[in-house]
C-alpha cells in the first residue's frame, strides 16, 4: 500500500494532481476544466494559475513566490491564500504530493 | 467549492473557485453536449448480477457496433466537445477491441474510464490499456468476502479475482475506484468494504444502493433493503467521509423508495447526460429503452450524434417541463427534480409521463412503498439472475 495520500498543504509542500485527475482546456466551452472520474471541475483563473504552477517539483512556497512577483502583491497573503485553495483541493482528493524519489 | 458532477442538491456557490462545470451550462437552458457519455460497447458479460443496470431485452453480439463504428462514435464525441467517456457493459473487456478503442479515444483527447466486473482481465492486457491512455478504473464488488459476493455474481471465484486485478490495477499506478452495489442481503458487509477500499489503495468508493428498474425491479423482493438498514448504511458513510478525507473519496447513491422527493434523474431527461447502447442507440438513460413507445435514433442512422441529442423525439419527449401532467405541472419543485425518473414512472405505473412515485406527490407513492416496504421486511432471497434467456432463478441451496 503507498501510503495514507490525505496531505496538510503547508509551505514545504510541492503538490501535484493526482494521476486521475487532468488539468485541460476545453476548446468547446473556451474554459479550464479539471477532469476525475465522474466529475467535470471548472477552475476559475486564479486556480488554474496555481494549478499549472503545481509540478510536483516546486514547493508552495515557491509558488506564492511566483505569484507574488508576478502580481507585484504582498507574499504573505498571497501564501495564505494558495494554502488554504490547495487544501481544500487535497481535502476533495483533487490534489496530492509528489512522493519522494526512491533511486 | 466543488461537487459532484449532477448532484443538484449542492446550490452554486459565487465564491467558488472551483464550480461544477454543469451547473453553471445547465441554468443556460441550452442543452449543451454533455462533458461525459456512458458508451455501453456490448451487453455479453460472464456475471449475472440480479441487479444488472442493463435492459432486460439484451443486444446480442450481432447487434454491435463494429471496431470501426465505434472509433467514428468516439472521434465525433470528441468534435462535438464531449470530455469524458466511460467504457462500460456488459463486461467492457469482453470485447477483443478494447485495447484498440481505448487507445483512440485518448488520441482524440477523451479522458477515459473503465467500467468493469475485472474478471476477464490478466495483467498483460491491463498493462496495455494503461499505455493506451486509460485514465482511471472501476471495478465493481458485490460484497467483502467470496461467499456472499461470488453468490450475488453468480460467477465462481469472481471475488478473488477481483482483488486480484485491483491489486494490478494500483501497481500500475492506475488510479482505481470500488464500485459497491448495496441491497438488504450484503449491506451489513459496508464497514469491511470500505476498509477493502482502503487496503486496495483505492482512490475513491461508490456506495451505490440499487436502484429498482430493470432486472432489480424483477428482483426486488430479494434486494430492497429495511429503512433501518438504510439509515445505517447513511450512517456509516457519513464517518467513513469524515475519518478518511483526503485519502478515500465516497459517493454514495441512496435508494429513492424510502425518500419523500424523487431524485432529479440523470439531470433531468436529456438535460446533461447520454449513453450509447451496444447496437448504437443513442438514449437519456441507460433505462430509456424500458419505456416502450418510444423511438431511439442510433449513430448508424444518417443524423449526427448532435443532431439527435438536440432535436430526435426521444430526447425532446421528456425534456423540460412542457410534457408535465398534475401534480408535477404546478409543482414547485417541477424544475428542481423534473417529476424524478421517467423510466421508474413507466415500470410502476404504466406511463413514463406520470410522477415518479418515488415522490411522496404521488398517487401510487403509498401504496407501491407500503409493499416494497413489506418486501424489505420478507424472506425472499433467491436471486433471478441476469441472462441472455430472460433469467434464472436462483436454485434453493444457492447458485
Amino acid at each position: 500500500m503507498a501510503g495514507p495520500r490525505n496531505i496538510s498543504v503547508s509551505e514545504a509542500s510541492r503538490p501535484v494532481l493526482p494521476r486521475h485527475a487532468r488539468l485541460k482546456y476545453d476548446e468547446t466551452r473556451q474554459v479550464w476544466v479539471i477532469l476525475a472520474p465522474e466529475r467535470v471541475l471548472a477552475p476559475d483563473e486564479i486556480a488554474v494559475e496555481v494549478l499549472q504552477l503545481c509540478n510536483g517539483e516546486r514547493n508552495v512556497g515557491d509558488i506564492a513566490d511566483q505569484l507574488a512577483a508576478k502580481y507585484a502583491a504582498p507574499r504573505e497573503a498571497i501564501l495564505a491564500d494558495v494554502i488554504v485553495m490547495l487544501q481544500d483541493l487535497a481535502d476533495k482528493g483533487f490534489l496530492t504530493e509528489a512522493r519522494e524519489k526512491t533511486s | 467549492m466543488s461537487d459532484v458532477l449532477g448532484n443538484p442538491a449542492i446550490p452554486p456557490d459565487a465564491s467558488d473557485s472551483l464550480a461544477v462545470l454543469e451547473k453553471q451550462r445547465s441554468t443556460a437552458e441550452t442543452f449543451g453536449i454533455p462533458l461525459a457519455v456512458l458508451l455501453e460497447i456490448t451487453h455479453r458479460c460472464p456475471l449475472q448480477c440480479p441487479y444488472c443496470s442493463n435492459p432486460v431485452e439484451l443486444d446480442r453480439s450481432g447487434k454491435e457496433l463494429t471496431t470501426g463504428e465505434w472509433k467514428k462514435v468516439l472521434s465525433e464525441l470528441a468534435e462535438i466537445g464531449v470530455l469524458q467517456v466511460h467504457f462500460s457493459g456488459g463486461e467492457p473487456t469482453a470485447r477483443k477491441d478494447l485495447v484498440e478503442l481505448v487507445k483512440h479515444a485518448s488520441d482524440v483527447g477523451l479522458y477515459t474510464n473503465l467500467i468493469t466486473s475485472a474478471v476477464l482481465l490478466t495483467r498483460e492486457r491491463l498493462s496495455e490499456l494503461a499505455d493506451a491512455g486509460l485514465c482511471h478504473v472501476q471495478i465493481s464488488f458485490q460484497g467483502v468476502e467470496e461467499g456472499l459476493a461470488d453468490r450475488v455474481a453468480g460467477y465462481k471465484n469472481g471475488h478473488r479475482k477481483k482483488l486480484e486485478v485491483a491489486k494490478w490495477t494500483r501497481e500500475l499506478d492506475l488510479p482505481l475506484t470500488v464500485n459497491a452495489v448495496m441491497h438488504r442481503q450484503n449491506l451489513h458487509q459496508l464497514p469491511d468494504i470500505v476498509q477493502m477500499s482502503v487496503n486496495l489503495d483505492a482512490d475513491r468508493l461508490e456506495v451505490a444502493n440499487v436502484q429498482y428498474y430493470g432486472w432489480a425491479l424483477k428482483n426486488r423482493a430479494a434486494l430492497m433493503p429495511t429503512v433501518a438498514q438504510l439509515d445505517e448504511c447513511t450512517r456509516i458513510v457519513e464517518e467513513a467521509r469524515e475519518r478518511l478525507k483526503g485519502r478515500l473519496t465516497i459517493d454514495y447513491v441512496v435508494p429513492d423508495y424510502y425518500a419523500l422527493r424523487p431524485k432529479k434523474c440523470m439531470g433531468g431527461w436529456g438535460r446533461q447526460f447520454f449513453n450509447i447502447s451496444p447496437a448504437g442507440k443513442v438514449l437519456p438513460c441507460h433505462a430509456a429503452e424500458s419505456i416502450t413507445g418510444l423511438d431511439f435514433e442510433s449513430v448508424r442512422s444518417n443524423h449526427s450524434i448532435a443532431w439527435i441529442w438536440q432535436n430526435s423525439e426521444a430526447f425532446n419527449r421528456y425534456r423540460g417541463t412542457g410534457w408535465m401532467k398534475e401534480p408535477c405541472k404546478s409543482c414547485e419543485f417541477r424544475e428542481i427534480d423534473f417529476g424524478g425518473c421517467r423510466c421508474q414512472a413507466f415500470a410502476l405505473t404504466g406511463d413514463a409521463a406520470n410522477t415518479d412515485p418515488a415522490c411522496a406527490l404521488s398517487p401510487l407513492h403509498e401504496t407501491i412503498f407500503k409493499q416494497a416496504e413489506r418486501e424489505a421486511e420478507g424472506e425472499t432471497n433467491r436471486f433471478l439472475y441476469r441472462n441472455f434467456a430472460g433469467g434464472t432463478l436462483e436454485s434453493e441451496n444457492g447458485a
